[in-house]
């Protein structure tokens, strides 16, 4: 199939699920495994991936559509990206500060974090790769962000219930044993392979 | 050649809009507009531009919080109460808060930000360290390395602290010297001379600050200072004081000690351990005796270590004149300064003779 055709929904729905950035791609590790301790903090991080992802992926697509391939500079798209996503992090975090103090206090002090983000650059390199059209890098934005903070949800949830019940073996706790996690449910995510697959 | 001039015109160019959007941005969002920041209640009223951390808004007004990271938020240190305007408490600042501080809004300065009016409140010490641009009123030769020197605060500016303390004085470039450097000195003068500053000097060989002091400064010259530091000063409570001093450690003892006939304190026995090498290196012995004479809670003793000619003070060092004097001294407490060595072998005799290691306070000079 063409991806020009192909649905953007279809797109949005296959980068939570199968194509995963973080399950099947193993990017934006670190802030992953480092806020999952808690399942307030990762739904805020989470919340704010969505947002810095949902931004910046339509305004990377025009930076190197309109910008970058008209004058042949593909191979200035790494910088470019970096360049935009770190402003946009700055302005989004003035925005939200600005309208909404509760949303600040949730998400402001996770924006800083996400402009290192690799899952953030990854998102931008993959809708150039994939050659995306315009609205199918929106619904891959938004796809991408959700499916990093479903997966960092559902990995707080977990380690969480684990403080609780279960008992980890002392060289395993912490950053081990939340790999081990993050494999298992990355393979219960290869299950919906059967439904969509997008390349 | 042009495809490089097209790359940097191009990054360039984003770069240049991204900035621009950004001040654009920070025109419209991040501008709070001016704030007050009200100070233990009305004491201090500092008005600054909103927008930035109460930490980097209070230095910008010369209110120095401690702070060891820089505004980080990874030490903890700079911490104040916040009655008002500081908003909910954030995940950054809940690890360096316990219940207790919670309970009484204590917040980190530097994560918390002036988005508007704001009421804190700080430790009374903190403001009163300020900078004064003093001028020397008078120099002294009080032996052949130490000097005292009186510098006048400018008008009608007072400066308020505890006996004991210090203040930093600043060099101005001189010779080979090309910065500005300060070094601490002890205040010798008594709080409630409060327009003026005593300082002790001793001459360092090579000393940066002290070789300025010594060979350049003169009376009328202008001298900047900041103060006051310290946890060095008279605790209050009813015991009897034991004070040992050596050359330029005299300073905070002499400030504790009028500081004392100031307030009235006559119900404390203190003796004062003076220890110099001979008769050249005693100074303000005519001070204390008179202090001596008028006070008879007060006690003077000067001992001379390596003095063998015909004078009336004590004999040998000065642990060994402290330890001749007292018997059991599990009930006193002590005020040491003076350099390291001294003050190290003071503790173990003072701690061998009963005296507990926490009423053991000393100002180390190194």
């Amino acid at each position: 199939m063409d991806i020009q055709n192909v649905h953007p929904f279809i797109i949005f729905f296959a980068a939570i699920t199968t194509n995963n950035i973080l399950l099947t791609n193993f990017l934006g590790m670190c802030s992953f495994l480092a806020v999952s301790k808690d399942l307030k903090s990762s739904l805020g991080l989470g919340a704010a991936v969505i947002f810095v992802s949902t931004f910046t992926a339509p305004i990377n697509w025009l930076v190197y559509h309109k910008l970058l391939v008209p004058y042949e500079l593909e191979y200035l798209q790494y910088i470019a990206f970096i360049v935009v996503i770190a402003a946009f992090v700055q302005i989004i975090e003035m925005v939200i500060e600005r309208v909404s103090t509760l949303l600040y206090l949730t998400l402001g002090i996770f924006l800083p974090l996400i402009t290192v983000n690799c899952a953030i650059l990854g998102c931008a390199l993959f809708l150039v790769i994939r050659q995306y059209s315009f609205t199918q890098s929106i619904a891959y934005g938004l796809g991408a962000g959700t499916g990093w903070a479903l997966a960092i949800a559902a990995l707080a949830g977990i380690r969480a219930r684990m403080e609780k019940k279960s008992k980890v073996i002392p060289e395993l706790e912490g950053a081990g044993i939340a790999l081990v996690i993050t494999g298992i449910i990355a393979m219960a995510f290869i299950g919906f392979s059967g439904i969509v697959r997008i390349n | 050649m042009t495809p490089i001039i097209t790359a940097v015109l191009v990054l360039s160019a984003l770069s240049g809009v991204l900035t621009l959007l950004l001040l654009v941005a920070e025109f419209f969002f991040a501008n709070y507009g001016e704030c007050t920041i009200d100070v233990n209640q009305g004491e201090k009223v500092l008005k600054v531009e909103g927008g930035a951390s109460l930490l980097t808004s209070l230095a910008g007004q010369k209110l120095f919080l401690p702070s060891g990271c820089g505004g980080r938020g990874s030490c903890g240190t700079c911490k104040c109460r916040v009655l008002e305007g500081a908003g909910p408490l954030l995940p950054t600042e809940v690890p360096y808060l316990n219940d207790e501080e919670k309970k009484s809004d204590v917040r980190l300065s530097c994560q918390v930000k002036v988005r508007g009016d704001i009421k804190i409140e700080v430790p009374e010490e903190l403001l009163s360290i300020k900078e004064f641009e003093t001028v020397i009123e008078s120099i002294t030769d009080f032996t052949h390395d130490i000097k005292g020197l009186r510098f006048k605060l400018p008008e009608g500016e007072t400066i308020k602290f505890k006996a004991g303390q210090f203040a930093n004085l600043f060099s101005k470039p001189y010779e080979d010297v090309r910065e500005e450097t300060s070094r601490a000195y002890s205040i010798s003068s008594a709080p409630s001379d409060n327009r003026a500053i005593e300082l002790v000097i001793r001459y360092v060989p090579n000393g940066m600050v002290t070789t300025y002091v010594f060979k350049h400064l003169k009376e009328g010259d202008k001298v900047r200072l900041i103060g006051p530091f310290g946890e060095f000063f008279l605790r209050d409570t009813d015991r009897e004081i034991v004070c040992i001093a050596g050359g330029s450690g005299l300073a905070p003892i002499r400030s504790i000690v009028l500081d004392m006939i100031d307030r009235g304190i006559s119900n404390r026995k203190a003796t004062f351990f003076f220890g110099a090498v001979s008769q050249r290196d005693l100074y303000y012995v005519e001070e204390f005796k008179a202090i001596e004479k008028e006070h008879p809670w007060f006690r003077f003793v000067p001992a001379l270590s390596k003095d063998d000619s015909d004078h009336p003070y004590e004999k040998g060092i000065i642990t060994e004149v402290v330890a001749r004097n007292y018997g059991d001294m599990k009930e006193l407490e002590a005020y040491l300064c003076g350099s390291p060595g001294m003050i190290d072998a003071c503790v173990k005799v003072l701690t061998g003779k009963g005296m507990p290691e926490d009423r053991i306070y000393y100002d180390k000079f190194s």
